[in-house]
């Protein structure tokens, strides 16, 4: 190796480094953050859930459930993806304003809040993840290797959540209002998703609308496996793809775009 | 740790070349994004502009100590964040030789519900240095912010001088090329005081160079090699002739609102010579008064 390219490296070496103790320390806070505000703490992530579950088991299962089955696990699944998502979004978008007294006095890479505060969430996730398969076992759903494919949706997801957190924490910079109006989307988004009942009464094409949601994407792709224990198509492979690419393109354009303008805003 | 040998002399540790630096001031923030869309599709919408810093131009060499001198709003803190790298000049070019370690503002960006012991590390991390690093120096910078038993206490907890002091000391006892100090040597009591200033001194004659903004002209007639005067974003003048420009601020201040900004070396030199006929005739005044005092007293 030439000595440029080797201390280019080696540049890139430190770098990376640097900047991975600087986020492990704010991944730590996030945590300390999370879970002290609740006396419960990291049970409360678990049994929040479940309580969800609860209701909505025993209100809808009489009006929507009566067709669908495995009904607990088809509510569960919705019920994972959307909480996440939700948890996943809000705090991306909290990410940059909660940290403006740091990036206005120190010269540090502000994606790392970013991606902190979606690390916290991801662990959430797959606190959930782990009772999602208790319930799976326990409603006589058979585990399959398949099963593995779920990482797919997830990894998916996660990106999904980062770009649209960039989006919407450049956006909660400039007005102050994003939060109230992000509210206003996630509760439509909750109702169509199809989290408590099936697409299957809607017309054709009503049930390609829903393909233009993400949330219902990687839910539909959740019981596809669980339920059905079918490997969804390599086309529906591709638009899973599709939702990370287009919101993370969208979120890292913002962010180069605007890098320095965050802090006039502040 | 060092980069961009090329292209400077050894010598130079900061150059800044005719630094112009503006502020947006839309009201996105407040009007929200409902009242932007209204307002941008009928046109109502405007955005000030505003330069914070205009045409700036200095060189320091290393081991300078600049102190950066002027009124509220004078574009002091943005041009300091341009040199840290926080912000980006709308127009100039900044060349910055070794690594910086700032401190702007120290008291803020803490967590309130995380202790002493985790707040260091968060800051320690912030500003760049290793895990290794810390765990070598942390005993060291608790030691010297004075907080030996205050480790597990919740950083809401502390007093607002011992929140500063932890501030200081984590970013005081690393060895940067450039040190940048705004506002922070009036920082806890007296003693601790005291001890960061002879902090502060002994990392000056390391060899660091170094830029001070302060409002406290003593200190800045005692430490500063090189003096920027700045003005409502303009450069009034940059010169190392520090006592005389500090006579001419101090003399500018006097003035109060009224005085012009003196443009040429003339004026600064005449502001000085007013200043020190000014001293003169107050020592003069006083020794007056001690004697009709002395005259009373008999």
């Amino acid at each position: 190796m030439s000595k440029p390219a080797a201390k280019k490296q080696n540049k890139l070496v430190t770098s990376v480094r640097k900047y991975q103790f600087m986020f492990e320390e704010l991944v730590k806070r996030d945590f300390k953050q999370r879970y002290k505000r609740s006396i419960l703490g990291m049970a409360w992530s678990i049994l929040s859930p479940l309580l969800t579950l609860l209701v909505m088991r025993v209100i809808f299962t009489e009006f929507l459930g009566k067709d669908i089955p495995h009904y607990t696990i088809y509510l569960f699944s919705g019920n994972i993806v959307m909480s996440y998502f939700r948890e996943s979004t809000r705090n991306g978008m909290r990410s940059l304003t909660s940290n403006a007294k740091i990036f206005t006095k120190i010269n540090v890479p502000k994606y790392l809040f970013l991606l902190s505060k979606n690390v916290s969430a991801l662990v959430n996730f797959g606190l959930t993840l782990i009772v999602y398969f208790a319930f799976c076992g326990i409603d006589h759903i058979k585990f399959t290797p398949k099963m593995f494919l779920l990482v797919y949706p997830s990894v998916c997801l996660l990106v999904t959540c980062i770009g649209i957190g960039a989006i919407l924490s450049a956006m909660y910079v400039f007005f102050e209002d994003t939060s109230y109006l992000y509210d206003v989307v996630l509760t439509l988004l909750n109702y169509m998703s199809a989290i408590f009942y099936s697409v299957d009464s809607l017309s054709k094409h009503l049930q390609t609308a829903f393909l233009f949601n993400p949330v219902y994407v990687y839910i539909k792709y959740f019981r596809v496996i669980v339920i059905d224990g079918i490997v969804p198509s390599l086309s529906y492979h591709l638009l899973c793809l599709f939702f990370p690419v287009f919101f993370l393109s969208i979120g890292m354009y913002i962010y180069r775009k605007y890098n320095t303008q965050f802090l006039y805003y502040l | 740790m060092i980069s961009g040998v090329f292209c400077m002399s050894d010598q130079t540790a900061i150059k800044c070349e005719h630094v112009s630096i503006r502020y947006i001031t839309g009201d996105f923030k407040s009007i929200g994004l409902k009242e932007y869309v209204i307002r941008r599709l009928t046109g109502n919408y405007h955005v000030k502009e505003f330069w914070a810093d205009k045409d700036v131009t200095f060189t320091l060499n290393k081991g300078d100590m600049l102190g950066i001198i002027g009124s509220n709003g004078a574009g002091k803190s943005t041009l300091l964040k341009a040199v840290t790298g926080i912000m980006v000049p709308t127009g100039g070019k900044i060349t910055v030789h070794g690594n910086i370690a700032a401190l702007l503002e120290l008291g803020s960006g803490f967590d309130g519900d995380m202790t002493v012991r985790e707040n260091t590390y968060l800051r320690g991390a912030l500003l760049g240095y290793t895990r290794k690093f810390l765990d070598e120096k942390y005993d060291e910078i608790i030691r010297f912010a004075e907080l030996e038993d205050f480790q597990d206490y919740m950083f809401k907890q502390l007093s607002s001088g011992m929140k500063s002091r932890l501030a200081f000391s984590i970013a005081c006892l690393v060895h940067p090329d450039i040190l940048i100090l705004d506002e922070v040597l009036s920082v806890g009591d007296g003693a601790f005081r005291k001890k960061s200033g002879a902090k502060m001194q002994e990392i000056i004659q390391g060899g660091v160079t170094a830029i001070l903004v302060s409002h406290v002209m003593p200190q800045v007639r005692e430490l500063c090699t090189k003096i920027l005067w700045l003005d409502h974003g303009k450069q009034v003048c940059f010169t190392d002739d520090v006592q005389h420009t500090c006579d001419a601020y101090e003399e500018f201040l006097a003035r109060g609102k009224k005085a012009k900004v003196p443009r040429k070396q003339e004026q600064i030199d005449a502001l000085a010579e007013a200043y020190q006929q000014r001293l003169a005739d107050a020592a003069a005044q006083k020794e007056k008064e001690k004697e009709t005092g002395m005259y009373q007293t008999v």
